[in-house]
């Protein structure tokens, strides 16, 4: 095992504004890496700066073992990129594409046809290859700029919100392929995703916020440092239920998207006792739910914000679904 | 090389493949002919000091030259469209060289412009101005100059300006002053002063006057085009090289040191 990317102290601002500070990271090959951050954390800017479309304000970063500063061109030769926007040529068919691609990184012709009709297959495109991407829906052009990522065999991949707008059934048979490319190939793959799920699969997570790094471990990890369960109850009187909770059952609630969140070390034994505490004082209970801990939780703890949650499958319990507090800042840190 | 190549094959494939676009322009230097020959020269009726060709004709060798300078302007805003949707994250992240990225894009939009101005070749004969072979191949390679000189200068503009709309106002501000001071409309003998130092440092001006001393060659009164041209055509081209340089050095340096 090598490391394959590596940065030190990387930072990046435009103007005034630090939109990267101080990134440490060690990512070693093979490894599935994911960068999860609220809107405008710096994510994007992480993925530019590796990727040597943008250059350094500070620091240094190395990848596939080659500096991006100073060896732009190694580093290039060695990564694949999906960029979190529009990439494509418009006027030209999926086919030439990719056939554009394929010459400009240089790759045999033969390999280039065999390796284009399996992504393509892949991605469900094979039927539609020869027409203009202008024809295609939004989610079509995306998994055409997967197949076109992962075309040239690169040994780091980065994808930048690669399944955003993707089906759930797409997303997994993208999902699996990466998995397969990981294991058979020994592909590095740092993704920045907004679905928790798919960072749960991944073996690390960092989560960024505001240019920093705020956490960064396996998700097992991650979720550890959550005091166990955590309890999501919904109430008339969210100040007073606060309150009470932290004086009489020495809890420590945050005002979540959608009611009080609490941690608690053993979650279905604590429910009849909080409600019975707020019961008597009053406080009206309208739903109670219990939920082992997830990285949206860490990720609330950390940056204070619910992950935008363009979710594909409807959320589970307390009808919580769609997107979440995009902006406002959840309380009680 | 390839990856210049490339470039090269994937504008011209989308040039191709827009018919209307092709069409347009075609039509366009049949419109300024229309324009400039019939409504110009009843202006001018009576004037004896073209040469003895007809104003449409006199005009002529200048609407090729137009045709080619819209071309390639208007050609080389694919390098800000490219960047606006996208697309040019693809080029930039990839090992293909800046500098081949750079020229491959020069090669396209010179194609391009060169097959434009070649389309306004067949005109001549409507004009009554027969070209021989010799004459054809010199046009094509003034306009090939021509082509890869305002290709170049479109670069430059496209690498120095962020939006689409930034780019056409520029070219447009340029175009018409590049085209005006050309001697397309006018000779350019006995221009005062101050005009005939704006005329030196216009490349569309060396273009119209090269291409005009070829196309008229057979038809001019012997001695006209000696007397009322800026320089031999050789010079001429030798001019309009050293702009391609001047425009072209600092816009691959540009795009390549772009993020
Ligand atoms: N080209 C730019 N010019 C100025 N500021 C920029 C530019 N690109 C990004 N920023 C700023 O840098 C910060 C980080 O942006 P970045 O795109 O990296 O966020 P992100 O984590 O990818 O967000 P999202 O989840 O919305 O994609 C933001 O505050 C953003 O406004
Ligand atoms: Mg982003």
């Amino acid at each position: 095992m090598s490391t394959v990317i590596e940065t030190k102290g990387l930072g990046r601002d435009y103007g005034d504004l630090v939109a990267v500070d101080a990134l440490n990271l060690e990512i070693q090959q093979g490894e599935l890496f994911a960068l999860l951050g609220p809107n405008g954390g710096g994510k994007t800017t992480t993925v530019g700066l590796l990727t040597t479309l943008l250059r350094p304000s500070r620091g240094s970063a190395r990848v596939a073992g080659y500096d991006v500063a100073s060896q732009p061109a190694e580093v290039r030769r060695h990564i694949g990129v999906v960029f979190q926007g529009p990439s494509l040529d418009e006027q030209l068919t999926a086919w030439e594409n990719l056939d554009f691609h394929a010459r400009i990184y240089n790759m045999p012709r033969p390999l280039f046809r065999q390796r284009a009709a399996e992504l393509l297959a892949l991605v469900e495109l094979a039927e539609r290859q020869h027409e203009p991407v202008r024809n295609f829906s939004g989610g079509m052009r995306r998994r055409l700029e997967l197949a076109r990522g992962l075309l040239h065999q690169p040994q780091v991949l980065f994808l930048d919100e690669p399944t955003v707008g993707l089906d759930p059934q797409t997303r997994r048979a993208i999902w699996g392929y990466l998995a397969a490319l990981r294991q058979q190939a020994g592909v590095t793959i740092f993704l920045t995703t907004h679905y928790l799920e798919e960072a749960e699969d991944c073996d690390r997570t960092a989560i960024i916020d505001g240019g920093k790094l705020v956490a960064l471990d396996t998700p097992a990890a991650l979720k550890a440092t959550l005091g166990g369960d955590v309890l999501h109850i919904r109430v008339t009187d969210v100040v007073a239920a606060s309150e009470l909770l932290r004086q009489r059952a020495q809890l420590e609630p945050r005002q979540g998207p959608d009611g009080l969140v609490v941690e608690v070390a053993d979650g279905p034994r604590r429910i009849p006792e909080v409600v019975a505490l707020l019961d008597g004082a009053g406080i009206a209970v309208q739903a109670v739910n219990l939920r082992r801990p997830s990285l949206e939780h860490v990720f609330i703890k950390l940056t204070g914000r619910a992950i935008r949650a363009e979710t594909a499958e409807p959320s589970e319990a307390l009808g919580q679904r769609g997107r979440i507090g995009r902006r406002e800042r959840g309380g009680g840190r | 090389m390839s990856a210049l190549y490339t470039i090269w094959l994937r504008d011209l494939t989308r040039f191709l493949r827009n018919r209307s676009r092709i069409v347009t322009s075609l039509a366009q230097p049949l419109l300024y002919l229309a324009i400039f020959g019939t409504g110009l020269s009843s202006l001018l009726s009576g004037t004896s000091s073209l040469g003895g060709v007809g104003f449409t004709a006199f005009v002529y060798p200048g609407v090729i030259g137009l045709t080619i300078m819209f071309t390639a302007l208007f050609t080389a805003i694919s390098v800000v469209y490219d960047r606006e949707f996208g697309f040019l994250k693809e080029v930039l992240v990839s090992p293909a060289p800046r500098l081949a990225v750079a020229l491959g894009k020069v090669a396209s939009g010179s194609t391009i412009a060169l097959l434009q101005g070649v389309l306004t070749l067949p005109l001549a004969w409507l004009l009554g101005l027969p070209l021989t072979l010799g004459q054809v191949a010199q046009l094509v390679g003034i306009m090939a100059v021509l082509a890869a000189v305002c290709t170049a200068l479109g670069l430059l503009v496209s690498t120095r300006l962020r939006g689409i709309e930034g780019y056409n106002v520029i070219i447009n501000f340029l175009m018409m002053p590049l085209f005006l001071l050309s001697g397309a409309l006018f000779p350019l003998a006995g221009l005062p002063g101050w005009m005939n130092v704006l005329v030196r440092i216009n490349p569309m001006a060396y273009a119209t006057d090269a291409l005009r001393q070829v196309v008229l060659a057979g038809a001019a009164q012997p001695g006209f085009l000696a007397a009322s041209r800026l320089h031999p055509v050789s010079l001429d081209v030798l001019v309009l090289l050293g702009f391609f340089i001047v425009f072209l050095v600092p816009a691959v340096r540009a795009f390549s040191k772009q993020e």
